[in-house]
């Protein structure tokens, strides 16, 4: 071949940025954040806590949030008891570690029947034609329509049980419409793109295209929102169960725990404290983890 | 640092005067600043009711030294640093309402994109009556007059009923009209105007390029011109100024610079460029790619790419210096100009 | 190109008939309109766009077909429909003679290999997500051709090296090249499934002067070695003058004047042409207000509302009365000649 093919000395603009590859180049971006290594370690453990509370909740006393004693009720943090005793005189940290493991399932479980529901729906919205759209369109503003406090009241006041997997349903039935607009509208965007015109050019078909361009493209904004979601629903939740129609006793959750509070908090403003404390670190520690993960799933961004 | 005017002896103070213009982009976090040098000390003059066209290709630096002359560029995203003298006040070094205050009634702007310079939730004429009514005190109804008079100037059909309409009622062509009357409407002596027809159509252009060269004779005022099309500068410019890599490499009278570059990069230019005239043959283009922002290596920018380049070129930046008559070039080796074609 | 598809359903006659019959790619009445506007007809707001609206075109192969307008004039619309995109409101697309529109589904995806699209804006054309190589493959991942994963990678580096890239720098992302960089990697993947076509929409538009030349040489190289056809589409007419052998010039959906470049260039026929010709500012200062210019006024007509009669007579300075009153065909200037032109008066120096 002539020179005009060979001569360009074809530096990379940005020729420092090392070679990555596609899957590890996020990974790597990451792992050299300080903020994602931070969240990321406060995700964690907020996991390893809902996984296995035994292994924290004995720290201090016992350890046991069953082992109650009502000589104790509503004590203040003392020592063994950093946390004091709850209204039924049982140690509140036990409590609190325990109560982990509703929040988190619920706010993991329900977010992400969200998000397989709203990746169908939006792909499907998306890709699928006029119709087909205009009826999910619809849907999903039907269901934002809806007072959410209302419907999940009212749903989950008509269920015999409520449970981790039940009321993550309720949630979960509440919050994959707006999930389902943010993949549609990021759908949409991509398949206006000229790649996927490209694509289509080369008969690249609809299952092919989502695949290849619509879902990696369309994922990130769905999973930050995800991200996010996941602490409001745990805000939601404990809401709910503050509300009295949320999980029932005998489970544990910072929302039963902070229902309990509601009473007392003039007289024993612990109760209250420590649970809201934990719920809203563990919020704080989903959101800024879903900015940390968005920052870096941008190619662009690195 | 003398500066480097056109040469002539004994020339009038210049309307405007560019002096080791620099331009930094800051980015990063506060914690970990960054900061990329984009311009690297630009100077030139501008004298009364000339033009002068400022070229370059893309990322050379050229639009990011016009917003520093109009103090454009936001003080959290870019340091400017020389001087920008217009008739002899420092403009960068005035208080921005000060600065303001000349903005727009001596020095006024038109941008590319007439589009998203216009406010898409405001007509039109009240947009041009505004730049007046903050400049003068002048009622609201003597500013709609001129308002519709300046449309007319610019030769927009039925002013005073287009007067009401939006920006997007406007094509292309009108709306970079309109940009031009509000940039007139306080008869500034100088317009900056970057690339005022490159979103537009070629015989949309043609129609621009006549009206602003019309507008010019009558009202005297000077011209920067910011363009990557040689095209437009030879047929518009008094003067032109090469920009690479932040740099100007070359700088002449414009007949001159086109029949005799000098700067080996102002004649890999004229040779990329395809052409209505002679066969059309395979075009010669300049190997490699303009270097990215940021720290260069020693030397000159242009020596990566330069057929001429020497070993002195890696390691001696080249000054922009005066090679008679009236050109500047920033040359180590610059290509034999005094011979004529 | 060296053909090792032999999969892509040709049928012996056709492949035979190919040297006999030099028009590749051919465009018959082709009309595209949109309709806009309340649904069902009903409504205020209801108009037709005739985006094209009657477009011949003949492609011969191995020669290049430039295609000049300006915004609005139909060219994009055009470049859907010639790779079967969209359908047209009537007309046909041949590729060696036979209806692209025609053939069932499967077949037309096998179809669309012969023919492949260069995009113009390097940076929204290429998926950032995706490494080089994963771009350069994406057409052979498509079709599965080769069938072997690792050959598929091969080639696209081997694919990479001959537009100019260092086939190392296959696992970057598109934001790490240079937008010359990224046309190639454009040019790359259109190649990939060995295309007899390459239609090329504003390919160097985005590009500065210095790099826009190194793409411009490229293209023509790749065109002598594997005996490619162009269709390349441009609005910069000194562009695509250096590279077309044949010239078609668009105004508001159709074609006003065409014929071979040095005709088109040299003498052109039509007014519009002329007009086009003259507002280009050449990059010479000495030949500033040496040839009179014609500098058109107003924009072109809405495609929306096409002005009755001949389409360009808003802003002919040549037009009469039948002008206003009667659309003038596409007709030889000369009897049994090449070049055709769309105007009641002509010019003839």
């Amino acid at each position: 071949m002539t020179d005009t093919l060979t001569a360009p000395a074809d530096t990379s603009p940005d020729g420092a940025a090392p070679p990555v590859s596609s899957a590890g180049a996020g990974w790597r971006t990451l792992r050299r954040r300080p903020a994602f290594l931070l969240t990321g370690a406060g995700v964690l453990l907020l996991l390893l806590v809902a996984a296995a509370p035994g292994l924290f909740a004995g720290w201090f006393g016992h350890g046991d949030p069953t082992v109650c004693d009502l000589t104790h009720s509503a004590r203040g943090p003392s020592a063994g008891h950093p946390f004091g005793y709850d209204v039924q005189g049982c140690d509140l940290y036990a409590n609190v570690v325990h109560g982990a493991r509703a929040s988190l399932g619920v706010g993991f479980l329900a977010t992400a029947a969200s998000l397989a529901v709203a990746l169908v729906l939006g792909c499907l919205a998306g890709m699928a034609g006029r119709i087909v759209d205009s009826v999910v369109a619809r849907l999903t503003d039907v269901f934002l329509g809806f007072p959410f406090l209302l419907g999940a009241i009212v749903v989950l006041n008509t269920l015999p049980t409520r449970d981790i997997p039940t009321v993550a349903a309720v949630l979960a039935l509440f919050g994959w419409p707006t999930m389902t607009r943010v993949v549609r509208a990021s759908v949409r965007s991509v398949r206006e793109a000229d790649y996927v015109v490209m694509a289509r050019s080369l008969g690249a078909g609809p299952w092919d295209i989502v695949r290849r361009h619509v879902l990696p493209n369309a994922l990130t904004p769905a999973l930050v929102l995800a991200t996010i979601t996941v602490g409001g629903v745990i805000v939601a939740e404990a809401s709910l169960t503050f509300l009295g129609v949320g999980l029932q006793s005998p489970s544990i959750s910072w929302g039963l725990q902070l229902a309990g509070a509601q009473n007392s908090f003039r007289t024993h403003p612990h109760l209250l404290v420590f649970p809201g404390l934990f719920l809203s670190f563990t919020v704080f520690v989903l959101i800024t983890f879903g900015d940390t993960v968005r920052d870096a799933l941008d190619p662009r961004g690195r | 640092m003398t500066t480097t005017t056109g040469g002539t002896p004994a020339e009038p103070q210049p309307l405007l005067e560019a002096e080791d213009l620099t331009v930094d982009l800051l980015s990063g976090t506060p914690g970990a600043p960054r900061s990329r040098r984009v311009v690297r000390g630009v100077s030139f003059t501008l004298h009364e009711g000339e033009t002068l066209a400022l070229i370059g290709e893309s990322g050379s630096g050229k639009s990011l030294s016009a917003m520093a002359l109009m103090g454009l560029l936001p003080a959290t995203t870019a340091e400017v640093g020389g001087s920008v003298r217009h008739r002899g006040t420092d403009l960068l070094a005035l208080h921005p309402d000060a600065l303001r205050a000349r903005r727009g009634k001596h020095i006024a702007m038109i941008f590319q994109d007439a589009l998203s310079a216009l406010n898409p939730t405001l007509t039109v004429g009240f947009q041009i009556a505004e730049v007046i009514r903050a400049h003068e005190q002048v009622g609201r109804r003597e500013a709609r007059a001129r308002a519709v008079e300046l449309m007319a100037r610019v030769r927009i059909p039925d002013p005073a009923r287009r007067y009401r309409d939006y920006p997007h009622q406007f094509s292309g062509g009108m709306r970079q009209r309109i940009m031009i009357a509000s940039a007139l409407a306080l008869s500034p002596d100088v317009l900056i105007a970057d690339e005022p027809t490159t979103a537009l159509d070629v015989t949309v252009q043609a129609q621009i390029m006549e009206l602003l060269a019309e507008l010019r004779e009558s009202t005297g005022s000077a011209l920067l011109l910011i363009t990557h099309d040689l095209g437009l500068a030879a047929t518009a410019a008094d003067r032109v100024a090469i920009m690479y890599a932040g740099h100007i490499v070359e700088q002449a009278p414009v007949e001159d610079l086109y029949d005799r570059p000098a700067h080996p990069y102002t004649e890999g230019l004229l040779a990329a460029l395809p052409r209505l005239e002679g066969p059309p043959d395979d075009l010669t283009p300049i190997p490699g790619t303009p270097p990215a922002p940021g720290p260069l290596p020693p030397g000159c920018s242009f020596r990566p790419r330069c057929p001429a380049a020497r070993d002195s070129c890696a390691t001696r930046q080249p000054a922009l210096l005066p090679a008679p008559p009236a050109r500047l070039v920033a040359c180590h080796y610059p290509l034999e100009a005094s011979s004529a074609r | 190109m060296p053909d090792d598809v032999t999969d892509t359903g040709k049928s012996p006659t056709v492949t035979a008939a190919a040297p006999a019959a030099p028009v590749l790619l051919e465009a018959r009445g082709l009309v595209r309109h949109y309709t806009s506007g309340g649904p069902f007809g009903i409504g205020r707001g209801r108009a037709t766009v005739r985006a094209v609206d009657g477009v011949d075109l003949a492609l011969r192969s191995g020669s290049t077909l430039g295609l000049v307008g300006e915004s609005g004039c139909g060219k994009s619309t055009l470049t859907r429909l010639l790779l079967a995109l969209d359908r047209p409101t009537s007309g046909t697309v041949r590729v060696d003679g036979r209806d692209l529109l025609g053939l069932p589904r499967s077949e037309l995806r096998r179809r669309r290999r012969d023919i492949q699209l260069v995009m113009q804006d390097p940076y929204t054309s290429l998926d950032p997500r995706m490494t080089a190589l994963e771009i350069v493959r994406e057409p052979m991942d498509v079709h599965r051709a080769p069938e072997a994963k690792h050959s598929r990678s091969a080639r696209a580096r081997e694919l990479m090296e001959m537009v100019g890239l260092d086939p190392d720098h296959g696992h970057r992302h598109p934001h790490q090249f240079s937008g010359g960089q990224r046309q190639r990697l454009g040019i790359a993947r259109a190649l990939a499934l060995r295309p007899r076509i390459l239609l090329c929409d504003e390919p160097v538009s985005a590009l500065d002067v210095s790099v826009q030349a190194q793409v411009m040489n490229l293209l023509k190289e790749l065109q002598r070695t594997f005996g490619l056809s162009y269709v390349f589409i441009a609005h910069d007419l000194a562009v695509v003058r250096n590279i077309a052998d044949e010239v078609a010039v668009m105004y508001l959906g159709r074609i006003v004047e065409q014929g071979d470049r040095d005709t088109v260039y040299g003498r052109p026929a039509h007014p519009y042409t002329r007009a086009l010709l003259s507002a280009v500012p050449e990059p010479d200062p000495r030949r500033r207000g040496e040839s009179e210019r014609i500098v058109l006024q107003g924009d072109p007509p809405s495609p929306a509302r096409p002005p009755a009669g001949c389409p360009f007579h808003t802003r002919c300075w040549k037009s009469e009365k039948v002008c206003t009153e009667k659309r003038p065909v596409l007709t030889p200037t000369e009897p049994g000649g090449e070049r055709r032109v769309a105007c009641h008066f002509p010019e003839n120096d």
